[in-house]
C-alpha cells in the first residue's frame, strides 16, 4: 500500500507494530492505541518516534497529554463509507492543535484525498497504486470550497466579501 | 431567484469534470460497483429496476424559467420526455443512461442545477416554504438563510459520510408548508424580543420503519450563530450516530436513544467548545448572499381588477381560482398552485412540453420565476391577478389547471413498484385509481381538505405517516397488502397517523379509502369540520367501525 506524503509518494518509515508483537528497541514504531496507553510514559522515551493509532470509535481526548511527543497519529477508515475519522481529524488539528502527522489509513480511495486534506490528514495510505500516483492531480480538482476548516483556505464566502459585487455577477 | 457567481460556477463545473473521471474509471472497469456506488450517489444517480435513476435538486424549491426549460432538454434529450417532481423539492429522471449522465449534469450546470448530494449518507438538498419571500406575514425570506446553508453542507469535508442521510427543511411562517417536523433538523425562523432573526432548532424527525417527530433542542439559535450550531448537530451525530444498523442510523434514533435533552446536552457541550469565529455569520456575509436574490418590481394594482369580475361568471374558471389561488404578500398579486395531479395520472409527473409551456407563461405572468412544493405541485409565485383568466385558459391547456389543490386527488405518492427498486407494493397505480374515484369535483369540493399519502415500502418516500390518510404498501405471502392509516399531518401541528384496521389487498384499497371518506362525512359536525379536525375529535374507533363493520 503506497504511503503519500506531502503529495508524493514516499517510503514508509515507521513499523507497524500488532497487538501482540514485540516493539523493536530502537527505530519509529506505529501502535495501537490500547498498548499505547498501557505504557505510553516508557514508550515515548524509548529510541525513535512513536506513532499511535486511534480507532475511530475512540474519544482524541485520550491522546491529549501526550500530543506533543507523538510524531505521528493514524486515523483509521474502516471502509470509506464510515466518516467519523473525518470529525477526530478536525478535532485533533482544531481544537487540541496537533501538528504532527495526521495519517489516514483503511480504505483510502482517490475520491476522499480532497476531503482529507480540508480535515486536516497530511498523509495517505492509499489503497490503490493507481490512486496513489494520480494524487497531485486529483487534489488540483477542486479550487472552491464553502466551509471553512483548518487548512486554512479560503471560502466562497470570504472570498466574495473582498471583492466588488460588479466582480462577483459578471 | 438566487444568481450563482463565478464560484458557485467554477465549484459546479468542477464537480462535473470530477464525475466525469469517475463515470470513465467505472467504464472501464477502474472502479468496482460497490466503489462507484457511493460516488454515483453523492451525485444523485441510483440503480432502479429498469434504469439508471438521476435525481436533481431544487434548492428551496425556486426554480427560473430557464432552469426549468433546461430539466424539460434533460427529460426530452436524456430521457424519455417527462420527469417527476419529489417529496423533496428534486425532481427524477427514470431512464437515464450512465455514459450520457456527465453530459446530462453539464448542460445543467450551465444554468446553475445540480445533483450534488441528492442521495447517498451526507447533507441532502435544504427544502423549504414553496411560498418563500410571497407568503402574506412571513417573518423574512427563509431562502437567504436555505442558499447559507446550501453553501455549508455542499461538500462538506467533515460530513459527507455521515452514518445515513441527513435533511435539513427550514420555514418562516406561521403556518408550516415545508414540513419541518418530519425532517432530521428542522429550523423555524422566528425573531427573538430583542428583534434578532434567529432559529427554533428541531432535531430527530423522520419516517421511514420507525417514524418520530422532531423535537426542539434550542429555541433560538442567533442567524449569525446558525452555522456553528449545525456544525456541532452534525458532528455529534457523525461521531456518536449508529452505524451497524441500517434502521438505526438516522440521527432521529440517537435523538431517541439518548433522550432529546442528553441530546442537546451534548450539542451544546460541542458549540460550547467549538472555536466559534471562523463559522460566525456577519452581518455583511447574511447580506451578501441577500444580495445576490433578485427581488421582482410589483405594480401597483388594483385587488380586484376588472378582468376577475369579468371571469367570475365562468363556473369552471371559479372552480379553480377559489381551489388553486392563495394570497400575496403584495395586493393586486397572487400565488398560483399548477396542479401535478390530473384524473388518471401518476402525481407529480411533468412531461418536456409541459415544462416548456410553464417556463414561457412563467415568463409572461410570474417574472420568469417558479416554485416546486413537497407536495409535488408547482406554483408561479408572482401573478397579477388581472392576469389570472388568460394565466388559467393557458394552464388548463397543458393540463396543470386541474381544481383539486389539497383536495382528496391531491395525492402524494412515491414511485413505488413501477420504478423503485425497494418496493414492496405499487403506489403510483393506487393514486391513478383514487383520483379517479374522486374525479367528480363537487364532491371532492364537498370533502374538502384532504391529503392523501401513499408509500410503497416501509422507507416512506410518500409520507404516508403523516397523510390525513396513509397508505402503505407491504409485502405478505407474496402479495402486496396495504396498511391504512388516519389523523396523520405533516404541518406545524403534526401527528403521525393511526392505523384503523388490518391490512387489506390491492383491488380494496380504493374502496376503503372511500369507506373512510363516506364515514367523515357522516360523522363530521359540518362542512367546516375538515377530515383532519374530525379524526383529531373522535379518534379512530368510530371509523374503524363504519368502515371494517362490513370487512
Ligand atoms: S417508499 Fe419505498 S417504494 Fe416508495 S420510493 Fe421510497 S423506497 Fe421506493
Amino acid at each position: 500500500m503506497p504511503l503519500v506524503r506531502n503529495e508524493k509518494i514516499t517510503a514508509d518509515d515507521f513499523v507497524r507494530v500488532a497487538d501482540d508483537a514485540t516493539i523493536p528497541a530502537g527505530g519509529n514504531v506505529l501502535i495501537p492505541l490500547a498498548r499505547f496507553l498501557e505504557d505510553a510514559e516508557a514508550l515515548l522515551q524509548r529510541d525513535g518516534k512513536v506513532g499511535v493509532i486511534l480507532p475511530n470509535n475512540r474519544d482524541p481526548d485520550d491522546l491529549e497529554p501526550y500530543l506533543e511527543r507523538l510524531a505521528l497519529i493514524a486515523l483509521v477508515f474502516p471502509t470509506f463509507r464510515d466518516g467519523r475519522a473525518y470529525s477526530q481529524a478536525r478535532l485533533l488539528r482544531e481544537r487540541y492543535g496537533y501538528d504532527g502527522e495526521l495519517r489516514a489509513t483503511g480504505q483510502v480511495l482517490r475520491d476522499q484525498f480532497v476531503f482529507m486534506i480540508r480535515a486536516g490528514f497530511d498523509a495517505f495510505e492509499v489503497k490503490k497504486d493507481s490512486d496513489a500516483l494520480a494524487f497531485e492531480e486529483t487534489i488540483k480538482r477542486y479550487s472552491v470550497f464553502y466551509q471553512p476548516t483548518a487548512d486554512g483556505r479560503f471560502t466562497a464566502l470570504r472570498q466574495r466579501l473582498f471583492r466588488p459585487y460588479a466582480a462577483a455577477s459578471r | 431567484m438566487y444568481a450563482y457567481d463565478d464560484i458557485d460556477r467554477t465549484l459546479l463545473s468542477e464537480r462535473v469534470s470530477e464525475f466525469r473521471d469517475q463515470v470513465k474509471r467505472r467504464l472501464s472497469g477502474e472502479l468496482t460497483e460497490d466503489e462507484f456506488k457511493m460516488l454515483r450517489l453523492q451525485n444523485g444517480v441510483y440503480l432502479q429496476l429498469h434504469a439508471y435513476m438521476f435525481r436533481v435538486a431544487i434548492p428551496y424549491g425556486t426554480l427560473s424559467s430557464k432552469q426549468l426549460r433546461r430539466l424539460a432538454h434533460v427529460a426530452r434529450t436524456y430521457d424519455r420526455g417527462y420527469g417527476h417532481f419529489t417529496t423533496r423539492q428534486n425532481i427524477q429522471f427514470n431512464w437515464i443512461k450512465l455514459a450520457e449522465l456527465p453530459d446530462a449534469l453539464a448542460d445543467l450546470a450551465e444554468v446553475g442545477i445540480h445533483s450534488m448530494q441528492t442521495s447517498g449518507n451526507n447533507t441532502r438538498n435544504v427544502t423549504s416554504d414553496q411560498w418563500a419571500g410571497v407568503a402574506p406575514g412571513e417573518v423574512e425570506d427563509p431562502r437567504i438563510w436555505s442558499e447559507i446553508l446550501r453553501q455549508y453542507t455542499t461538500l462538506h469535508p467533515e460530513f459527507s459520510f455521515l452514518p445515513r442521510k441527513f435533511k435539513f427543511a427550514i420555514t418562516a411562517s406561521k403556518h408550516d408548508r415545508a414540513a419541518i417536523k418530519i425532517h432530521d433538523v428542522g429550523l423555524r425562523l422566528h425573531r427573538n424580543d430583542k428583534g434578532e432573526t434567529g432559529f427554533e432548532v428541531m432535531v430527530g424527525g423522520g419516517l421511514g420503519r420507525t417514524p418520530f417527530l422532531a423535537k426542539t433542542i434550542r429555541h433560538f439559535v442567533h442567524g449569525h450563530d446558525l452555522l456553528s450550531y449545525v456544525e456541532a448537530i452534525l458532528r455529534v451525530y457523525n461521531r456518536y450516530g449508529r452505524r451497524d444498523n441500517i434502521y438505526k442510523a438516522r440521527i432521529k434514533i440517537l435523538v431517541h436513544e439518548l433522550g432529546a435533552d442528553k441530546f442537546a446536552q451534548e450539542v451544546e457541550e460541542e458549540w460550547r467548545q467549538m472555536d466559534k469565529r471562523v463559522l460566525t455569520l456577519t452581518d455583511a456575509d447574511i447580506e451578501n448572499v441577500r444580495s445576490r436574490f433578485s427581488y421582482p418590481v410589483y405594480e401597483n394594482l388594483p385587488h380586484m381588477p376588472d378582468e376577475l369580475k369579468a371571469a367570475a361568471h365562468d363556473t369552471r374558471f371559479e372552480a379553480w381560482r377559489k381551489n388553486s389561488v392563495a394570497p400575496h404578500k403584495v395586493p393586486g398579486y397572487a400565488i398560483v398552485t399548477l396542479s401535478l395531479k390530473p384524473v388518471g395520472m401518476p402525481p407529480g409527473d411533468a412531461t418536456a412540453e409541459q415544462m416548456d409551456a410553464i417556463a414561457d407563461l412563467a415568463d409572461r405572468y410570474s417574472f420568469g420565476e417558479i416554485r416546486v412544493g413537497h407536495e409535488q405541485n408547482l406554483a408561479l409565485p408572482h401573478v397579477a391577478k388581472r392576469d389570472l383568466p388568460a394565466l388559467w385558459r393557458a394552464l388548463d391547456k397543458i393540463g396543470v389547471a386541474t381544481p383539486n389543490v389539497n383536495l382528496v386527488s391531491d395525492i402524494i405518492a412515491c414511485p413505488g413498484l413501477d420504478y423503485c427498486s425497494l418496493a414492496n407494493a405499487r403506489s403510483i397505480p393506487i393514486a391513478q385509481e383514487l383520483t379517479r374515484r374522486f374525479a367528480n369535483h363537487e364532491t371532492a369540493s364537498l370533502i374538502g381538505r384532504l391529503h392523501i399519502n401513499i408509500s410503497g415500502c416501509i422507507n416512506a418516500c410518500g409520507h404516508h405517516h403523516v397523510g390525513h390518510i396513509g397508505i402503505l404498501g407491504v409485502e405478505k405471502n407474496g402479495q402486496e397488502v396495504y396498511q391504512i392509516t388516519i389523523g396523520g399531518r405533516a404541518d406545524e401541528n403534526a401527528e403521525l397517523g393511526n392505523l384503523i384496521g388490518p391490512a387489506v389487498p390491492y383491488g380494496e384499497v380504493a374502496d376503503v379509502v372511500e369507506d373512510i371518506v363516506e364515514a367523515y362525512l357522516a360523522l363530521r359536525e359540518g362542512p367546516d369540520e375538515l377530515f383532519i379536525d374530525a379524526v383529531k375529535r373522535l379518534g379512530v374507533e368510530p371509523f374503524r367501525e363504519r368502515v371494517y363493520a362490513t370487512r
